[in-house]
């Protein structure tokens, strides 16, 4: 027999204006385990955890929690019935200590004032359940995010944690601070609390979770034991009968053309790059596979002119080039796309025209204006051939899905007309849909004769949509090598090399 | 994915870095602590006499109001606001207070209308950022039109002020030897204190680093961000009040030009004593440091028998610098993470 769940949604429905974005889902999360939401962007994960935590209103259903009926209607009573949330962008303050960060807003006091030595007690224990130590008297803003995310748990924990929501808690860390958040997740786990472990990463959710509930399109597809689940099925459960099929036809790979490069690097010397060597081949996808920190983007930046090159050889060509800066770079044809989305990439405000047309109307200067009416034939155009939904030339970008948003961002660089594309993380945050539409997206331009850069943490995407892989660490490209002789694992080995864990 | 031992999370911790984690955000503060002794030194070094008991009491009572005034700016800076009526605030409350004294009123009644005036005009500050989302340059510009309007309605004229009790808060002097501190002087040190106290100690002096720090944030954890938000213009309303009334007292009337640019001297002070303008970060006892600075170089350049105007110079001087190490510090504390 199993558990009463700790938590519980029936029929749960969502309003987001007129549009249902949840619909009748139901939904548990069990005492003692690790709980994963799957499903593309615009399925409603988000919502759901919205609803959950208290942050949106269910417009239908209930939520049970402990088998009583509960109703939120901010994250405050949320966390007060001991659901916690702890977001990718850390809901602390970086200003204050440690100590007050996991009990601000319930610490302890005497005669009405701060007990100070009490509160540092009090946040000593609260890490010390999750067996991390720290101290608590330093400010938050001087440990790193990974630390900073243990310290919401730890705020979390220090009341009287049931459910912990984690989402998408692991797309800025490295191997090592996710090893240690999945200690600290496993221990809560020890412990009997659910975790809603929300992640675009597979291998992650494989790794920790022990049951999965897909969504799609606002409807709940099913709920799965991990271990019982293929990887196959799982993401056919997420994106459908209908487009499974499409989606995950093998990458053809087109055989190495033999033309000499068109961007070659030696001996490269920038900040973080010590001495790289890169050949970009036209109608070649060279994937880039690095440990954070190893200089991924890095050397995707000193190639395409947006940071300073200090040392080495840059050829277009087999002509010694220089690039100050992005400009010339693109003049020559090497366009970047960063791994910033949102900061450096798309303009939320503008539409998705503009967006797209943004880069070349640069390039052309303010005095040569792209006429409207070309601008928009030129978009639409893109917008077809990219497949970019909805359809809408006028919408502003900052509200297309992530994978949409990068599909615009690639717009943008393909107008230029590009011989060189490097693309820093460009599946980072979108669905698996997407991220398939992207990679295939990426193949084809290569075999129109680009030749494209393709950085990547995900190591079997890097394999998927390269004909060669460059292996790089602390700065250096430490071999390159075809893709077709690497396996996930044997280029993990390679990846995570002895000496490449950089301090 | 592999399986590691856990990693020690925590950087390890030897005593300067440790440190430094605790009190990163001190270290503009430290450097305003290292600027006043180096202008006092400096200053004793060149006449020879600056140092002196008579001088430095000098300093405290002459500055007691712009004290009061740093002190409630810096719980409204701290929270990322600013206030920049605080000037026309103690124009208005000092010329309305000489105008009820001159009518024969009792301080007794004069002197909370004073503080409550001043209260009044920073709740409608409050009111306007927190409840109508108003940028506090722009709802705090119109409380400083407003109150020096009002305080050209109480009085076109200076008025003098013959209380005896009023005008005892600045000739009576306490003291040993040459030091000596006035009534003016102790309100200033208990309004300081206080401050001070109420930062460090109470839930409503850490919702005011918290907002600072990150609003969302600060709710998401319970924190009343409303209401501190709106009693945080209040508190510097009630400083400028009683400001008015230490400045009345020292100068012996109200006038309506009093203040005039005020705001701007209190701001310089705060950033100066190490309050980031963004928020979050900063000490009462840094704008008290500000202050003196503020208030020595002054000294220094009557000393010297030059043109006040250099004090504008300096001032603005240091100001900049101070600036400068600011976004230092918070460049290189955003790059660590």
């Amino acid at each position: 027999m199993e558990p009463t769940p700790l938590l519980e949604l029936r029929g749960a429905s969502v309003r987001l204006g007129d549009e249902l974005v949840l619909d009748g889902v139901d939904f548990r999360l069990l005492p003692g385990e690790i709980h994963s939401l799957m499903g593309e962007n615009g399925a409603g994960k988000s919502t759901l955890v919205k609803a959950i935590t208290g942050a949106l209103p269910l417009a239908a259903g209930v939520m049970t929690v402990d088998g009583r009926p509960c109703v939120f209607r901010n994250p405050l009573q949320a966390q007060r019935a001991g659901v916690s949330s702890v977001y990718q962008e850390i809901d602390l303050l970086p200003n204050l200590s440690v100590a007050e960060n996991i009990c601000l807003g319930r610490e302890p006091r005497r005669f009405g004032m701060v007990d100070w030595p009490a509160m540092r007690e009090h946040a000593r224990r609260a890490l010390d359940t999750l067996g991390v130590s720290l101290d608590v008297m330093s400010q938050l803003g001087t440990h790193s995010l990974a630390v900073q995310q243990l310290v919401a748990i730890a705020r979390a924990v220090s009341t009287d944690l049931r459910v912990l929501v984690l989402d998408e808690p692991t797309s800025s860390l490295d191997a090592d601070e996710c090893a240690e958040l999945f200690r600290v997740v496993r221990q809560l786990k020890a412990r009997g609390a659910a975790v809603l472990f929300v992640s675009h990463f597979l291998e992650q959710v494989y790794e920790l979770c022990d049951r999965v509930t897909v969504l799609r399109d606002g409807r709940c597809v099913g709920e799965y034991l991990t271990r019982e689940l293929l990887r196959i099925d799982l993401v056919q459960a997420m994106v459908g009968d209908r487009r499974v099929a499409r989606r995950l036809a093998p990458v053809l790979r087109v055989a190495g053309p033999q033309e000499p490069p068109y961007l070659s690097a030696r001996g490269l010397v920038a900040t973080g790059v010590h001495g790289a060597d890169v050949d970009l081949l036209p109608g070649e996808v060279l994937g880039v596979a690095g440990l954070l920190g190893s200089g991924r983007s890095e050397l995707a930046r000193a190639m395409t002119g947006i940071d300073p090159v200090r040392g080495g050889v840059l050829r277009v060509r087999g002509d010694e080039a220089s690039f100050p800066g992005p400009r010339p770079a693109i003049r020559l044809g090497v366009v970047y796309s960063s791994e910033n989305r949102r900061t450096e990439g798309i303009i939320s405000e503008l539409s998705v025209a503009e967006n797209i047309t943004l880069a070349l109307q640069a390039e052309r200067g303010v005095l040569r204006r792209l006429p409207e009416a070309r601008k928009r034939e030129l978009a639409a155009s893109w917008v077809e051939a990219l497949d970019i939904r909805p359809a809408d030339l006028d919408r502003p970008a900052g509200t297309l899905s992530g994978g949409n948003q990068q599909k615009v961002l690639l717009a943008r660089l393909l107008a230029l007309a590009p011989r060189v594309l490097v693309l820093d993380e460009p599946t980072r945050g979108i669905d698996v849909g997407s991220k398939v539409e992207v990679q295939n997206l990426v193949r084809e331009l290569a075999d129109n004769g680009v030749a494209v850069m393709f950085i990547s943490v995900e190591l079997d995407e890097v394999l998927r949509v390269g004909n060669r892989v460059a292996i790089l660490q602390s700065g250096r490209v430490l071999e390159t090598l075809a893709a077709e002789d690497l396996t996930v694992d044997s280029l993990t080995a390679l990846v995570t090399g002895a000496d490449g864990i950089d301090g | 994915m592999t399986t590691l031992e856990p990693p020690v999370v925590a950087r390890p911790t030897a005593g300067l870095s440790r440190l430094v984690d605790r009190h990163a955000s001190a270290l503009p503060t430290a450097a305003a602590v290292g600027i006043l002794a180096l202008l006092l030194v400096g200053a004793q070094v060149y006449f020879g006499n600056f140092l002196t008991p008579r001088n430095l009491s000098a300093l405290l009572l002459d500055h007691a109001y712009l004290i009061i005034l740093a002190v409630g700016m810096t719980l409204v800076i701290l929270t990322g606001g600013i206030d920049l009526s605080v000037g026309s605030v103690l124009a208005f409350t000092g010329i309305l207070g000489a105008r009820m004294l001159a009518s024969g009123l009792s301080p007794a009644v004069v002197v909370p209308v004073m503080i409550l005036g001043g209260a009044a005009i920073g709740l409608m500050i409050g009111v306007l950022v927190q409840y109508f989302d108003v940028q506090p340059f722009i709802a705090s510009l119109a409380g400083l039109f407003l109150a020096r309007g009002l305080a050209f309605v109480v009085s076109l004229q200076s008025v003098k002020v013959q209380s005896s009790s009023i005008l005892w808060l600045q000739s009576t002097r306490f003291g040993v030897g040459d030091w000596y501190i006035t009534p003016t002087g102790i309100i200033a040190v208990v309004v300081l204190a206080a401050g001070a106290f109420t930062l460090a100690y109470t839930r409503f002096g850490r919702t005011v680093y918290a907002i600072g720090g990150d609003e969302q944030s600060a709710r998401l954890m319970g924190l009343d961000v409303a209401r501190t938000r709106v009693l945080v213009y209040v508190v510097s309303g009630a400083c400028s009040g009683l400001g008015g009334l230490v400045l009345t007292a020292y100068s012996g009337a109200g006038y309506p030009r009093n203040g005039i640019g005020t705001e701007l001297d209190v701001i310089a002070a705060v950033v100066i004593g190490g309050t980031l303008l963004s928020g979050g970060v900063g000490y009462v006892l840094g704008s008290l440091v500000g202050v003196l600075v503020y208030g020595t170089i002054k000294t220094i350049i009557s000393f010297k028998g030059a043109e006040q105007s250099w004090t504008q110079i300096t001032i603005g001087m240091l100001l900049l610098v101070f600036i400068v190490i600011q976004q230092v510090i918070v460049v290189r504390s955003a790059r660590r993470r």
